[in-house]
């Protein structure tokens, strides 16, 4: 297990270097940003002094260096645009990204199980057409879309939710439900499959033999063998939504990463961008490894 | 004459070997989801080819009375039929011009990075492991890098056009190909045709080419078809947040986003063209969902069956 944790921790440190080296040169290639945050008007000698407070004037192998020197204590420089430190402006909408991430995965990983289980138990029943609808409009539809229509009408039309914030529940329901349709259709096919597969095992048919009634049958012995490809993609589209759900942050002004990362990006905000970048690696290496483990508690067939 | 014949043998019936194409056209009939779905898909090709030779002068064509125009108003003439936008250009025959692109650049997207994942995936598999190790980082830092950040370096760089942003997303969907690639191969590297090509002293290359490519490469095509629909997703979401492509060029996802500042006045300028994103990438996930039972000869007696039923 040590061994196992040892390994991928080093593979995902040489990951984390390779994509903060590339990340710093190919970021500054998009631009000074002094002309963003200086009037037209600024003189030489004002645009001279913001370089040099921001440590833009040095040749980008020193500023490099010295990033990293800092980067060793923890030190990931203050943003430009916030005059803060990074890491803060970070955190924040970090937490933010990963309370809409839990709750959104929470709700589709409960729906989805149950709603799946049920569409493999009768397949071409009711819950079967859900599914399979609900799993072509998750893989079709743009978000933004979903977003901007459901905006026009619950929002405008009916006025039953706030367009954009974070202030109350209320705000929550549209970014949580525009973003809950896409994992939901995909989870959805494949606990589906999964427990079709499940269904037809000789260990449920021992199981109906000896009485048992249908319901803990599907949700007792067979979703638990069934889950365990369910833990994979749920992984996948978890580690997507920590990424920042960009569009839909944007859309419905919620302060998450994802909006964090676009404006930085378009502010030339570099600190900001790589603090982001970094963090949110981290976040996704500790996801992977939690269901690494997840998996051999599963099934303890597994060992590393 | 040889109907006659027919009549006078005892033997019963023995059906032709029906032709290939018109058999497979006879399941695609039968799945009416699919046949609709694939006739809309050629009238979108269509509208990709050939709308802006035939309407880029229409769906150009400023008109100040038609700003923001309703749709359904079936007096104007037809390019009006969806309504006009911001400033009066005709929103159907600026959607089917707006095909070309949109359809190009998820096609291209496509294209690249099935050839370089599909390649860079083999290598991975065959060779040495300090090589497939290198490789395999290198998807990892790719999945890792934000594609957002990769297209305003892209678009700030190399100026925005259509090729720039086939590159963006070509890149960020090069570790999908790569990582399945890698995997097949690894697992068809051990079959025994491969070692027998190995005993009898074909090149590395010939092996991966010639051997291991054919069986990995319909895999990958599947995957490819079922991608089309999410790089045209993520295209228009880059052009939405407004780092893909620039005005005047214009794509669906373009289209939906300059129609937001509208939404309350005019909701059709965004409606429309993300309709027909919608109705594109379902008609895509249909017919790669039916393309996959009817491609695959152990699956294809599925929809065999069906025909004779109904026949």
């Amino acid at each position: 297990m040590l061994n196992f944790l040892g390994k991928r921790a080093v593979a995902s440190a040489i990951s984390l270097v390779g994509l903060v080296l590339l990340v710093f040169f190919l970021s500054r290639l998009t631009g000074d940003p002094t002309g963003l945050y200086l009037p037209l008007d600024a003189s030489e000698e004002a645009r001279n002094q913001f370089r040099e407070i921001h440590g833009l004037n040095d040749p980008l192998i020193v500023q490099f260096f010295s990033y990293m020197a800092d980067l060793i204590r923890f030190d990931f420089g203050d943003s430009i645009r916030r005059s803060e430190p990074a890491i803060d402006v970070v955190m924040r909408g970090f937490a933010w990204t990963l309370q809409l991430t839990f709750v959104t995965m929470s709700l589709v990983v409960v729906f989805a199980v149950i709603f799946g289980s049920l569409a493999a138990f009768n397949v071409g029943g009711v819950f079967d057409r859900i599914a399979t609808f609900f799993s072509l409009i998750g893989a079709s539809a743009p978000d933004f879309w979903i977003a901007i229509v459901a905006i026009v009408i619950f929002s405008v039309k009916l006025g039953w939710f706030p367009t954009s914030g974070t202030g109350t529940v209320w705000h929550w329901v549209m970014p949580v439900s525009v973003l809950f349709i896409r994992p939901f259709g995909l989870i959805l096919q494949i606990v589906r499959g999964a427990m079709i597969t499940a269904l037809g095992s000789a260990y449920v048919k021992t199981a109906r033999a000896k009485g048992i009634k249908n319901r803990p049958i599907i949700f007792v012995h067979a979703l638990r063998n069934a889950l365990l490809p369910v833990i994979t993609v749920i992984g996948d589209q978890a580690a997507a939504l920590l990424n920042g759900a960009v569009v839909i942050e944007s859309i419905f002004g919620f302060p998450g990463v994802g909006k964090l990362m676009i404006d930085s990006i378009l502010q030339r905000d570099f600190t900001v961008v790589m603090a982001a970048i970094m963090v949110t690696a981290m976040a996704i290496f500790v996801m992977n490894l939690l269901i690494d483990i997840l998996y051999s508690i599963l099934d303890p067939r597994i060992r590393y | 004459m040889t109907q006659i014949q027919n009549q006078d043998t005892d033997l019963p019936d023995i059906p032709k070997a029906p032709n290939p194409v018109g058999q497979t056209l006879q399941m695609l009939w039968n799945d009416k989801f699919a046949f609709v779905s694939v006739v809309f898909l050629l009238i979108v090709v269509l509208c990709a080819l050939f709308g802006p030779l035939l309407l880029e002068d229409v769906a150009t064509k400023q008109n100040l009375r038609g700003r923001n125009a309703p749709p359904f108003d079936f007096s104007a003439s037809w390019p009006y039929w969806l309504g006009g936008d911001a400033l009066g250009r005709p929103l159907l025959a600026r959607i089917i011009v707006a095909a070309q692109n949109t359809i190009f650049v998820a096609a291209g997207a496509v294209f690249f990075s099935l050839i370089i994942g599909t390649a860079l995936g083999l290598v991975a598999g065959y060779t040495t492991k300090t090589w497939s190790q290198v490789i395999m980082r290198l998807a990892d830092i790719i999945m890792a890098f934000p594609s957002l950040l990769l297209a305003v370096i892209v678009l700030f760089m190399l100026d925005s056009s259509v090729f720039n942003l086939v590159i963006v997303l070509a890149i960020t969907r090069i570790p999908v190909y790569l990582r399945t690639a890698r995997a097949e191969t690894l697992e068809v590297r051990e079959r025994m045709f491969v070692q027998a090509a190995q005993v009898m002293g074909a090149s590395t290359r010939r092996i991966i080419f010639r051997h291991i490519l054919p069986v990995v490469f319909p895999t990958l095509v599947t995957i490819a078809t079922l991608d089309f629909a999410f790089v045209m997703l993520a295209e228009s979401a880059l052009s939405f947040l407004g780092i893909g492509i620039q005005p005047p060029e214009i794509t669906w996802g373009l289209m939906v986003s300059l129609g937001r500042p509208y939404l309350t006045t005019a909701w059709g300028l965004s409606l429309w063209p993300g309709l027909a994103i919608i109705l594109t990438t379902l008609s895509l996930n249909l017919v790669s969902n039916w393309m996959r039972t009817a491609l695959d000869p152990a699956q294809r007696w599925r929809l065999e069956n069906v025909r004779k039923q109904n026949g």
